[in-house]
């Protein structure tokens, strides 16, 4: 922000903000190309999978904005954020499940000499799903899936609310920086942990499955379905953005990035740091839902390995790559790592035969990943963003190799450089 | 001339060591006071009981008319209540402007989320202009803080304590690492401080406190050791034995 | 009558045996054995019962022999003749026979005309407790134990008269075994009631599984139903309770034929579509039939026209059930002695229940030594020196991937174990030092960032460990020495390989205060954590202590994965089931301080086992509501257990 920026009151949000303009315009021209090529809308180039694999990368790109908002913008390292994706994507698949298990016990007992009773099809559906893990009634967490708008709520609510008291716990007792890394990673593992267990009543590691049918659209062919989560994680991405840049643009971001680089001088100014952090990993938490909740119908099935804290790891690997502390880079970063991990991991990249080992990339991808990623924090801490300032020639104020930050942990020279 | 703060029976102790003995202060409402005292004399923690960073084993901190006891409340609530604090280092946010800096500082509802769905108005960038004015940084508003110089931070850190309007200032050692004609400035801004409101500056230059004209208190081992004009404690002969040494 | 007949056709052997061999068929033992020849032949194990008590208690000399080669399949019978003889095979078509009345040779004959005994093994068991009264007075001590271990294994009542006729017994531990045993056995099969009684209780307190063993048969209890409760009813029950649940309560009326049947919904649903015509059922449209409700109604119209059983409703379900009273009687003993059995147990139970706590302890030190050892290497790289290092779990795989490659290069366990302390040592302090210098160096003050870049390099080598060594887990063997467990009784136990961990989370402890309170590195390390700068100024070099205690906590991680890896399975996510743990075990114990990684360590390990032993079938919700609970004992300590405090605290 300039001092023009700040002496010219009030002008329409988009001129203040160009990048947002930028990124929408790039997002509404990759969608339109995505319809008019696509199998279910178009000409056919994409094919049905790979429309999901990019449905499924925006969502990625969407809760890595959420990610770099609490981490680049606020500076807490949360190691819990593919957590509230995946509770999310639970809320949302557990009323898939439900209304789709409901729909085929309803057919099946319509087959059968007496009209069924309420208890016999919800018994049914009960002994369908929960027949794997050996259980037939419903556990008291499934008394809201047969409503969409409960389970929609529960989308919101839940990780807002599993956000809202750990943050408040952990914000109260002034855990910071690394600590608070662990401590949500602690959390994220007994979330894991927890839904492994098969008297979870989220069918412990085989998790919910089928999410990719619509309940009552079974004659849509997916094709078309996958068109529209694709529109849908599109639209939540532009929503997404507006408002992130919304949040870090006014006062609010300029009071978090003080708090990312000096948490107790801004207590001293009167700020009640605690909330701030609150508010923004809460609101954070709730967009990784809304991600989660667009991602697993498209992805077909959750289980709890998806929540495992290596996931959420990997997601600050994105963010870190694309560059943090800037929007555009957290989407840049997710979806560039992620597309090439499925190209890696899904063999199309060709193997490297050294004569006396081939590297397969199915198995050195993640080791590539892993080097790959200790070296950007090395060398590149701005990630791929740091391109854009090569490119407009941005330069970092010259120091003269002056100690930079206030305090130990905060910002430093390299970080400055922006 | 009414008491703003007053503290008395003070103690805290680090693991069995008495930072701070039974320590009694007082400060009215427009007054300038300088505290001096040798290192581990407690200036420090004196500052971080008062701000609420450290919790008093004992006694009482009261603050205002109402005597507010501030022994329990948060340093972000103390802060609000109108007690600002200088760090030794200069402390602004490097990465932002230095308008940035003063419109965070500037005495607003702190409330997420009233700063969440308010913008700056008209009256606020006037007075950040003012301000600017007023620690000489006009010409670098829209520099961000990390490319200033040394003695530019510590005076956008003073403007920044200006704009939260506070009734109790605090200033740890204002004048360290400054030229003279820094030094002078900071003198200046100080004393015209000192007319709106209560500053506490702690310091180890006794050039910079002469000049600054004010009562002197002599902190020593965590309790006051002498207390009245600069010129009656550099004659007091405890003062002349523990800091002035010889 | 099958006696009858049997001797009838050895009377008949008789006359027409050709006695080629000189055997004598008349010998009083080749007669008895004669007399059970057919059920001997038939080796059958329901009916071979009375052929081996009639030739133990026959009172012959021979018997032992007898029952002894019958047992080690060296009884063979001559399928002409059927005299049973003795036999060694000689080669495959000839055998040595023997005269079981004497133990004579008779000669060697082809095999062709006799036919091997062959017992299957549960006849072989009876015939060793036949054997036992023989066996009981035997000189040779061993023998006498293989008695009583038969007897254990399965007593009968002849045995505790053996047990009580048999001679003064010399061995001291075969005497302590034998009282011991006599005492069982007669609370089993005592005569009198008051002998039984004072047998069990001279069991007080006992926490042999034996005496439980023996004592619980005999609280046995059936469920019975009448309208009053006899006397001596071990307990009533109210139908709807816990231990008797409607359903249960009167389907026992039911099978008593006290009450009516009641009407299964199955049975309703399968009566109603029985009598469906397609449309309707009893003049009611199927179509209606969508609740319970009208089920039933349907059902009823069935009734009222004949079409179906009439069933019991509720509330002449419940009627049923109040009229009659619900009991438990003993059947294991008579009254008396199930009380007595029941007191003993319960007396039993108390102290079973505080020996288990002491086992619970023991479990959860050795859990707390595991994770002491996996923390301590955390404990010196962040503790100390604040540097947080997420491959340090890749570091205890490390560890003991270098323990399973030296065992398959030395093959002797306790010297490959010997050497792969120090390699796993040198390897994991090589892969510190290396990494220390090209990335942590570049990284400190920075800690979000050194977590960030240490998290690739954990993943880098976990994904590394798995394409080298697969993805199944690998053994590591521990040394036969280390095999078994100390037993304190049936109950306490601890494996000795728990005792060597526990014994080397100790080493570690002693090494760790050593190197840091009394030599030159623990002193330059001490100056360096504190003040950089100054220690800078002092002549140290900071960056080479810096890389020689990184090297140290990541070569102790090494050893703590050897030391694990023999405990639990090596695969390639070993080191991420540790992670965790060990990072919590440092923050709940305090940054910084030895003394509380050990006290964390102790915490997270009881809590850990307190919770399992709470909900023993589930590990996973064991370590979900520890994790809880440290978050929320953060709350209280958020420094943890043992805080520094002060300015100490803020650098």
């Amino acid at each position: 922000m300039t001092d023009a920026a700040l002496t010219m009151p009030r002008r329409a949000f988009i001129q203040r903000h160009p990048a947002v303009l930028v990124f929408l315009a790039c997002l509404a021209l990759f969608t339109l190309a995505v319809t008019l090529l696509a199998e279910g809308t178009g000409t056919g180039v994409i094919s049905t999978s790979f429309v999901k694999t990019l449905g499924k990368t925006l969502c990625l790109c969407l809760v890595a904005l959420a990610m770099d908002l609490v981490w680049g913008y606020c500076g807490i390292l949360s190691l819990g954020h593919m957590a509230f994706f995946g509770l999310g994507g639970y809320a949302i698949g557990m009323w898939l499940m439900y209304a789709r298990t409901e729909i085929i016990v309803a057919e099946s007992l319509a087959q059968a000499p007496l009209p069924p009773t309420p208890d016999e099809i919800r018994d049914g559906i009960a002994t369908q799903i929960f027949g794997v893990v050996g259980a037939s009634e419903f556990p008291p967490i499934w008394a809201l899936a047969h409503s969409l708008p409960l389970q929609l709520a529960a989308v919101v609510l839940v990780p807002g609310l599993l956000a809202l008291v750990f943050g408040w716990l952990a914000f109260r007792s002034r855990v910071t920086g690394v600590y608070l890394s662990i401590l949500t990673q602690a959390m994220t593992l007994a979330l894991a942990l927890y839904l492994f267990q098969n008297d979870s009543g989220l069918r412990g590691n085989n998790g919910l499955s089928g999410l990719q049918n619509l309940p009552g659209l079974g004659d849509v062919p997916q094709s078309t379905v996958s068109m529209w989560f694709f529109w849908a994680s599109a639209v939540a991405l532009g929503a997404g953005f507006l408002l992130c840049t919304w949040i870090v643009s006014g006062k609010f971001g300029s009071v978090i990035r003080a708090i990312r680089d000096d948490e107790t001088r801004v207590r001293f100014l009167g700020y009640p740091v605690e909330a701030y952090k609150l508010v923004i990993f809460t609101v954070t938490a709730v967009i990784a839902g809304i991600a989660g909740a667009l991602y697993y119908p498209q992805a077909g099935i959750i289980n709890p390995a998806e929540i495992a804290p290596i996931a959420s790891i990997y997601l600050a690997v994105w963010v870190a790559i694309g560059g943090r502390g800037r929007l555009y880079g957290a989407v840049i970063g997710a979806a560039f790592v992620s597309l090439l991990s499925t190209w890696f991991t899904g063999g199309q990249a060709p193997d490297i035969p050294l004569g006396f080992y081939t590297i397969k990339w199915v198995d050195w991808w993640t080791v590539l990943l892993g080097f790959s990623f200790v070296g950007v924090t090395l060398f590149a801490p701005k990630g791929i963003g740091g391109l854009f300032d090569w490119i407009a020639d941005k330069r970092s104020p010259d120091r003269h190799g002056a100690d930079l930050g206030p305090d130990q942990g905060a910002l430093r020279e390299q970080e400055a450089e922006r | 001339m009414s008491t703003l703060l007053e503290v008395s029976g003070v103690s805290v102790s680090f693991d069995g060591f008495k930072a701070i003995n039974n320590l009694a202060f007082q400060i009215g409402e427009r007054e300038l006071r300088a505290v001096i005292g040798p290192n581990g004399a407690g200036k420090t923690t004196f500052m971080d009981i008062i701000t609420g960073k450290t919790r008093p084993d004992e006694g009482r901190v009261l603050y205002g008319e109402k005597s507010l006891s501030l022994t329990g409340l948060s340093e972000a609530r103390i802060a609000r209540e109108g007690v600002g604090r200088k760090f030794q280092r200069p402390t602004v946010f490097e990465d932002q402007t230095v308008a940035e800096n003063l419109m965070l500082a500037l005495r607003n509802n702190r409330n997420p989320l009233a700063v969440l769905f308010s913008s700056p108005n008209r009256a606020d960038h006037t007075r950040v202009g003012e301000l600017a004015e007023e620690v000489g940084l006009t010409a670098h508003l829209g520099r961000k803080s990390g490319e200033l110089s040394h003695g530019q931070k510590q005076w956008l850190e003073i403007g920044m304590l200006l704009a939260q309007e506070p009734r109790l200032l605090l200033v740890d050692e204002p004048a360290a690492g400054m030229t003279p004609a820094e030094r002078e400035h900071t003198t200046d801004l100080l004393v015209e401080a000192a007319k709106t409101r209560a500053v506490v500056v702690v310091e180890h230059d006794m050039a910079f406190v002469r000049r600054l004209g004010c009562k002197v208190t002599v902190l020593h081992e965590g309790s006051v050791l002498a207390e009245g004009s600069i010129d009656h404690v550099t004659q007091d002969e405890k003062v002349i034995e523990v800091y002035l040494g010889r | 009558m099958w006696l009858w007949l049997s001797r009838l056709s050895v009377c008949f052997g008789l006359l027409v045996a050709h006695p080629a061999m000189a055997q004598d068929p008349g010998a009083p033992i080749q007669m008895l054995l004669q007399e059970q020849g057919e059920v001997i032949a038939k080796s059958s194990r329901r009916t071979i019962g009375p052929a081996i008590d009639a030739l133990a208690n026959s009172g012959f000399a021979e018997a032992q022999t007898v029952l002894e080669r019958w047992q080690d399949k060296a009884m063979w019978v001559n399928e002409e003749t059927g005299l049973f003889v003795f036999a060694e095979e000689i080669d495959r078509d000839t055998i040595r026979i023997f005269d079981p009345a004497d133990g004579s040779e008779i000669g060697v004959v082809p095999d062709d005309d006799y036919k091997q005994l062959k017992p299957n093994s549960g006849i072989r068991g009876m015939i060793a407790a036949a054997l036992v009264q023989f066996q009981l007075g035997d000189p040779d001590a061993t023998v006498r134990a293989t008695a009583l271990d038969a007897i254990e294994r399965d007593p009968e009542p002849a045995h505790l008269m053996a047990l009580r006729a048999a001679g003064e017994e010399t061995d001291p531990a075969l005497l302590v075994r034998k009282a011991r045993l006599e005492r069982l056995l007669t609370i089993r099969f005592g005569a009198s009631e008051d002998a039984r009684i004072e047998a069990i209780q001279s069991f007080a307190g006992d926490l042999g599984v034996d005496v439980r063993a023996a004592l619980n048969p005999l609280v046995n209890t059936s469920l019975r139903v009448a309208e009053a409760a006899p006397e001596d009813a071990a307990r009533v029950l109210a139908p709807g309770s816990e231990a008797l649940p409607k359903d249960q309560a009167y389907d026992l009326l039911v099978s008593e034929a006290l009450a009516p049947p009641p009407l299964a919904p199955d049975a309703k649903r399968q009566a109603l579509i029985d009598n469906s015509d397609g449309s309707a059922v009893a003049g009611i449209a199927v179509a209606s039939l969508d609740t319970e409700a009208a089920r039933d109604l349907a059902y009823a119209a069935l009734v009222e026209q004949g079409l179906a059983e009439p069933a019991a409703t509720g509330l002449e379900i419940e009627t049923a059930l109040e009229r009659f009273v619900f009991f438990e009687i003993y059947t294991g003993a008579p009254v008396a002695v199930a009380l007595a059995a029941q007191e003993a147990l319960d007396a039993i139970e108390a102290k079973v229940a505080l020996n288990q706590a002491a086992d619970l302890a023991l479990d959860a030190i050795s859990l707390a030594s595991i994770y002491f050892l996996a923390a301590i290497g955390l404990a010196i790289t962040f503790g100390v020196m604040g540097v947080i290092n997420m491959a340090h779990g890749e570091f205890i795989m490390m560890g003991a991937y270098t323990g399973f490659v030296v065992q398959q290069v030395v093959p002797d366990y306790t010297l490959s174990i010997i050497l792969a302390i120090p390699i796993a040592f040198a390897v994991t302090f090589a892969a510190g030092v290396a990494m220390e210098r090209l990335v942590i160096r570049w990284l400190y003050h920075r800690p979000l960032e050194t977590l960030l870049a240490t998290f690739g390099v954990s993943i880098a080598l976990q994904q590394i460990a798995k394409n080298i060594f697969g993805t199944q887990a690998r053994p590591l063997t521990s040394p036969g020495w280390l095999d078994g467990s100390l037993v304190f009784n049936d109950i306490v136990s601890i494996s000795y390989i728990r005792i060597a961990i526990f014994v080397l989370a100790i080493l570690f402890l002693l090494l760790f205060l050593f190197v840091m309170n009394r030599t030159r590195l623990g002193l330059e390390v001490r100056a360096v954590t504190q003040n950089p700068r100054m220690a800078a100024s002092m002549g140290i070099n900071p960056d080479k202590i810096n890389m020689l205690t990184f090297g140290l906590g990541s070569g102790i991680a090494g050893i703590a994965g050897v030391a694990i890896g023999l405990y639990a399975k090596v695969t390639s996510e070993m080191g991420a089931d540790y992670i965790v743990q060990s990072f919590m075990t440092v923050v709940v114990g305090g940054v910084g301080n030895i003394w509380g990684t050990l006290l964390g360590a102790t915490l997270v390990g009881t809590l850990q086992k307190g919770i399992e032993w709470l909900n023993p079938s589930n590990t996973l919700a064991a370590q979900t509501y520890m994790i809880l609970f440290i978050i929320l004992f953060i709350q209280v300590r958020p420094r943890g257990i043992i805080a520094l405090k002060g300015r100490a605290a803020d650098a």
